[in-house]
């Protein structure tokens, strides 16, 4: 077990050194066999050579790759210093990078917007396995039924309708129409209520989105493993309808259900871009959307390293998990 | 085959939610109520009735806290780095100049009033020489008095474009044209006060001598870049996050991209300050990512005003329009909306074929493609924007594009392709930026009027974060093959100097972040910038701004599109709210007052 | 030759209609048949046998014969749990003990369930639950119906284990199903059946899951056990070596219904119907030489929806001409007393088949 984590642990580090230096590709060098000064882009209307040529410097732009790449890493542990133009910028450790957009480092960026799309995440999380297990399991139980057919319909609008259409809609609704709700991020340490206030339609929305998933999901593995013979066992022991679901079909259906889980979360904890943008709420995908607009390159970054961490971690944990959920699967 | 079918489907997709949200927020508007032109119950002003004229300025509080909302945060909040028109319209909350834009609506706020100084400069020595002599009583919100020092050295950053990149650099180059000063950063004296092109003889007096004179150097003076700043609070390129203040208001906290808060500066004494009333106590400022949500919210009242000041989405607009027309202002943005022909690219080098294009254009559908007269604008006529000394408005119309020739004239673009020598028409690329869906749509509209006159164009939709860089380099136009170039302008400071030198002076011609995308370098009109500097006399210089526009405009080497106009919203509470031209048609942030204060 | 136990089934009459029960379990005239969008499915079509404590009964048949719903019919499986399914439509009466399970409350029959009434499965892996261990699920078996802490409970799993010779019982009560092998996992699963002690334990195709020596095991298993426990036991097979090891009297099942019955020695050594004359034939026979005479019975099984008319076995019966007036295919054959104990249905004369049988099919065999 121990071994397995540390030659996983491993591998995970491998990926993400491979995916920054993708990723620094994609950001630093397409565009220079594009024929696009990346450099220019870092200063304003009126490019100054001068200013182009410091920016470079100050950035190592000029330096080969391989360098630049390795600079990035030893400023995660020991931090860096840009230097130029008289002017020194320091990027205490942990450094993921400087945004000379706005003049900040990433790394705060990221803790400050994290808890944000955190929170976005789990509490849309628990709304979408609540409702979504729940309605696939009637769905299952009554299979066929009026309310089967029903909540398969409204599934399938949930995963099938945009977040941007669906969030749009519900703010249209709840905080336009009926005004409900305010409808305005308010950071958790400020107000408890604010918070929940703001963040309960990006919830619903994002949780309507998955919740539909996780019916569509839950009801097929719920019909698959009623039909299965050790649930005829169960039930030939003499066991309560009751315990039968949710004892012996639910410890089944929810497999597949928690391995999804961990995905999703780690997907989302790189930041639900459209939620974020939708519900304007100040997350990981907003600040790489921003990123995007504004070409600030190591906000790009370094959300996307997030990310990485994110899914990679919730792979590894989703598999961990795995063995101790399905006893038959040996971690090795 | 691909793109098209998903480009199409993305449409359907967008209408559907364009439509849906119509339909609810109409339905959560409560409908019907939709209030006139002349004023309404909520305390609306009316329609238009802030747009170049002051609305209700008598009923602006002391007090409250003013919102404003945004869908984009400044390019810095750094007076030497920030460029966005609203960053300098903003920036007269937290900093003061020598001379700012008069705080009165329309074309009286394009002039410039004292401000910091006691009156407007003393002009000598041929116009090469500018003094002023500071106000007593001038503070920075630590309650120090605001020296010539200060000034100087804010100046000076101009030019460590090394580090404070982004701003305009227009002082630098009147006053260090050949570069000789490094900048603050880089100056080895003890105060760090190198530059010699100007004086502090005493703290209350600072002297400006010009290498050679510019008649608009005053004006230069007036924008942001000019404020004063304190050398021992200079954080160099972090300055931006929390710029020492010299105004009214000082920061109390920026989370850039999320919200910026402002509360009142209590060492800035009303006294020492002849332009700004300092109506509020607090001010607000939220970015939105969802420019349609931004909308709703100043609808509904949540926000006073939107920051950025380029209009409302489509769909905001819509509903505004419909319901709220008390509440919007219809003012000339300052931007002229255009295509312009570089003349590297083939058969562009001939004015016939430029002209054929000019011609063939459709004017009308070029302009209900930048929104119809109301959200687009009137159509353009020719390239100075109507609030600029020496434009002449429509009233200029060499093309008759306004006129005869509004729909296209076929006819006379196919004679003037025979005078180019190319009778059957020809190929080339319209290059615009994709991420502005109304520049595509106005691409797209030249594009099928074209073809009826025979010239076949395809659309290149390049990235347009990276513009700059695309279409900034010319050597990459001529590679691409960008015959029809698609842009806006809008002057940096009212006058021909502030809007066309960049575009039209054979000078400003660059490798890289050239916005001469015409790449004109015509004697005349070269000429013509050197006399319009050494003009003193405000009738002279407005001659030949009139003078320039001409022969740019019988040049053919431009298409004008719309002079643009915005649909802004004010909110009811607001007070004392008036256009500036000055801002280029924004309202003039650093008066606006609430009604209520709580 | 393999010895047979001896007749002592008490085997009723084939149409009873006499509502008070005499025997320990009882089946009249059940029928199971379930609607589907191609028709109605008679999986089980009027079938009647009684058994008592302490004997074995057969049920041997091909697929799709009716012998797994009949089963699942007596132990009420196909009522409960069927979500949404269009229900299976079940007529007739089991009794068992007394009490008639069709009409019965559906929690009371639940409560016999695994109590009064177990059974095995014919694959112990896809049988018990992966996630827990044997002993978990033999626990839970225990304490469903009996009123005791785990501890105990456990204790009781662990005797059974033992009982069923599965070795270090303590310690392999806490392996999952997956860590066993095949016959442990069925000697599990028995011991998990046999834990309440059964009046009635069902043995569904046993030993199909597993190799031949282990079946031997199993086989001799399930018979201590039975003389252990003194249950009455159904065996469903498709094996008629299994039911020649176990059973007291067989049940030969066609087409959902039963077309002859009695003492295993009359069914083996007299059988009266040609369908087990077949069976017979194809019957694997160690103790014989001639493999290469195996005689398989040709055709398939017959459609459950539309049921063949007349006998449901003449498309595939070499005989079906010799009754006169084309009976074999317009009218059904009616089980017939054929011996003591002994009921048949077929249209042939006792005559035809007694010569029919020692003539020409036992010399083959």
């Amino acid at each position: 077990m121990l071994a397995y984590l540390i030659r996983r642990l491993f591998a995970a580090a491998v990926m993400l050194v491979v995916i920054v230096m993708v990723v620094f590709c994609i950001f630093f060098l397409v565009p220079k066999w594009a024929g696009v000064d990346i450099a220019t882009s870092f200063v304003g209307k009126q490019a100054d050579p001068a200013a182009v040529e410091a920016v470079r410097q100050k950035l190592g732009l000029g330096d080969p790759i391989y360098a630049q790449v390795w600079e990035f890493f030893k400023g995660i542990f020991v931090g860096r210093t840009y230097s130029g133009g008289g002017d020194v910028t320091q990027c205490s450790a942990p450094c993921f990078g400087y945004s000379f957009r706005s003049e900040q480092a990433v790394w705060p960026v990221l803790t400050d917007r994290f808890p944000v799309t955190l929170g976005l995440a789990l509490g849309a999380a628990v709304l979408w396995l609540i409702l979504g297990v729940a309605a696939g399991v009637l769905s299952a139980l009554k299979r066929g039924s009026f309310w089967d057919r029903g909540a398969m319909v409204v599934a399938l609008a949930g995963v099938s309708l945009p977040i941007y259409f669906t969030g749009m809609l519900s703010l249209a609704i709840f905080v336009f129409g009926l005004k409900l709700f305010d409808g305005q991020y308010v950071p958790l340490e400020e107000s408890f209520t604010g918070w929940f206030g703001g963040m309960i339609l990006p919830w619903i929305t994002l949780a309507f989105l998955y919740a539909a998933m996780y019916a569509r999901i839950t009801r097929a593995t719920m019909l698959e493993i009623l039909g299965e013979d050790y649930i005829r066992t169960a039930r030939a022991k003499g066991l309560k309808e009751q315990t039968v679901i949710g004892k012996h079909a639910m410890r089944s259906t929810m497999t597949p259900i928690l391995t999804m889980l961990g995905m999703d979360l780690g997907a989302l904890i790189g930041g639900a871009i459209l939620t974020e943008t939708t519900f304007s709420l100040p997350g990981l995908g907003q600040a790489v959307l921003n990123g995007i607009k504004t070409q600030d390159l190591p906000i790009i970054l370094g959300v996307t390293l997030i990310t990485s961490v994110a899914v990679l971690v919730a792979n590894l944990v989703v598999d961990v998990l795995y063995a101790v959920i399905d006893p038959r699967v040996r971690l090795s | 085959m691909t793109t098209q079918r998903t480009s199409g489907r993305r449409k359907q997709a967008l209408a559907a939610v364009a439509a849906v949200t119509a339909l609810l927020t109409t339905a959560a508007c409560g409908g019907g109520d939709s209030d006139g032109n002349g004023g309404s119950k909520n305390g609306a002003a009316g329609f238009d009735a802030a747009n170049n004229k002051i609305a209700q300025a008598s009923a602006a509080k002391k007090g409250g806290t003013l919102k404003f909302g945004g869908a984009q945060d400044a390019d810095s909040w750094d007076t030497t780095r920030g460029y966005y028109g609203f960053m300098w319209n903003f920036s007269r909350y937290y900093s003061r100049q020598l001379v700012t834009n008069k705080a009165e609506p329309g074309k009286a706020g394009a002039e410039v009033t004292p401000d910091l100084a006691t009156d407007v400069a003393k002009v000598t020595d041929d116009g090469k020489t500018y003094t002023y002599t500071l106000r007593d009583g001038v503070t920075w919100e630590d309650g120090k008095p605001i020296t010539s020092k200060d000034i100087k050295y804010g100046i000076e950053r101009v030019w460590a474009q090394d580090v404070l990149s982004g701003g305009p650099v227009y002082l630098k180059d009147v006053l260090d044209p050949k570069g000789e000063y490094k900048g603050p950063y880089k100056d080895k004296s003890a105060d760090k006060l190198g530059l010699k092109a100007i004086e502090t003889p005493d703290d209350k007096t600072i002297v400006f001598k010009l290498p050679k004179a510019n008649s608009d150097f005053e004006e230069m003076l007036a924008l942001t870049s000019a404020s004063p700043v304190r050398q021992d609070k200079d954080t160099k390129s972090k300055y931006g996050l929390h710029p020492f203040s010299s105004g009214p208001y000082k920061f109390q906290s920026y989370s850039p991209g999320k919200d910026l808060t402002l509360v009142r500066n209590t060492e800035w004494k009303q006294s020492s300050d002849p332009v700004r009333k300092a109506y509020p106590d607090k001010i607000t400022v939220k970015f939105f990512s969802n420019a349609n949500d931004l909308d709703q919210r100043l609808i509904s009242g949540d926000l006073d005003l939107d920051i950025n000041q380029t209009g409302m989405s489509p769909q905001g607009r819509t509903t505004a329009l419909k319901q709220h027309k008390a509440n919007l202002d219809n003012p000339v943005s300052g931007y002229v909306r255009y295509a312009v022909f570089p003349q590297s690219v083939k058969p562009f080098d001939n004015e016939h074929c430029r002209k054929a294009v000019i011609y063939g254009a459709d004017h009308v559908s070029l302009q209900t493609a930048r929104g119809g007269p109301v959200a687009g604008g009137d159509i353009g006529t020719n390239m100075l924007p109507p609030s600029v000394p020496g434009a002449e408005g429509q009233a200029y119309d060499p093309y008759e594009l306004n006129g005869a020739n509004k729909s296209g004239n076929a006819a006379k673009a196919k004679e003037e392709l025979k005078a180019c020598g190319q009778p059957n028409g020809f190929k080339t690329t319209i290059a615009v930026r994709n991420n502005k869906p109304v520049e595509v749509a106005t691409a797209q509209s030249l594009q099928a009027s074209l073809k009826k006159v025979g010239i076949t164009v395809d659309i290149d939709q390049y990235d347009g974060s990276q513009t700059s860089g695309i279409i900034g380099s010319p050597e990459n136009v001529k590679k691409k093959g960008y015959g029809i170039i698609i842009m806006g302008w809008g002057p940096d400071f009212p006058s021909v100097q502030g809007f066309g030198l960049p575009l039209w002076d054979g000078s400003y011609i660059l490798e890289s972040g050239n916005n001469n995308f015409a790449l004109i370098d015509d004697k005349t009109i070269n000429g013509l910038f050197d006399q319009y500097v050494t003009t003193l006399d405000d009738s002279g210089k407005t001659k030949i701004a009139t003078e320039i526009n001409h022969k740019v405009m019988e040049g053919g080497y431009y298409l004008p599109f719309v002079f643009e106009k915005f649909i802004n919203w004010r909110s009811s509470n607001l007070a004392n709210v008036y256009t500036s031209d000055g801002y280029s048609g924004m309202y003039d942030f650093v008066n606006l007052g609430l009604k209520s204060t709580n | 030759m393999t010895e047979l136990s001896k007749s002592g089934a008490a085997v009723g009459e084939p149409t009873g209609t006499s509502p008070a029960p005499s025997s320990f379990l009882e089946v009249r005239d059940l029928k199971v048949h379930f609607p589907t969008d191609d028709g109605l499915v008679k999986s089980v079509d009027g079938l009647s046998f009684k058994l008592e404590k302490g004997k074995t009964l057969g049920i041997v048949g091909e697929s799709g014969s009716g012998k797994s719903v009949t089963s699942l019919g007596i132990m009420g499986l196909h009522t409960a749990g069927q979500y949404g399914k269009r229900k299976a439509q079940i007529s007739g009466e089991i009794w068992l003990d007394g009490t008639e399970l069709l009409s019965a409350d559906p929690d009371e029959v639940r409560k016999l369930r695994g109590r009064q009434m177990s059974m095995i499965f014919q694959d112990p892996l896809s049988a018990l639950h992966p996630y827990y261990t044997i002993g978990q699920q033999i626990v839970e078996a225990y304490r469903t119906h009996h009123d005791v802490d785990k501890k105990a409970a456990k204790r009781r799993a662990v005797e059974m284990l033992e009982r069923v010779g599965i070795p270090q019982p303590d310690k392999r009560v806490d392996s999952y199903p997956h860590e066993f092998s095949g016959g442990m996992r069925q000697r599990a699963m028995i011991a998990m059946s046999l834990v309440n002690n059964p009046e009635l334990l069902i043995a569904d195709e046993p030993t199909t899951a597993l190799d031949v020596t282990v079946q031997a095991q199993i086989l001799d298993l399930i018979r201590d056990l039975q003389k252990e426990f003194g249950s009455a036991v159904v065996v469903i097979t498709h094996d008629l070596g299994v039911v020649a090891e176990l059973a007291d009297d067989i049940l030969v099942m066609y087409g959902g219904r039963c077309v002859e019955r009695g003492p295993a020695e009359k069914v083996f050594y007299e059988p009266r119907h040609p369908y087990t004359w077949g069976l017979l034939g194809s019957m694997p026979r160690l103790d014989r030489e001639q493999q290469d005479r195996l005689i398989p019975v040709k055709g398939s099984p017959p459609s459950l929806i539309n049921v063949p008319s007349g006998c449901a076995f003449n498309p595939r019966c070499p005989y079906a001409d010799i009754p006169k007036d084309d009976l074999t295919r317009t009218v059904r054959p009616e089980l017939t007393e054929v011996g003591s104990q002994h009921w048949a249905a077929c249209h042939m004369s006792q005559e035809q088949r007694e010569r029919i049988w020692t003539e020409e099919i036992a010399p083959k065999l």
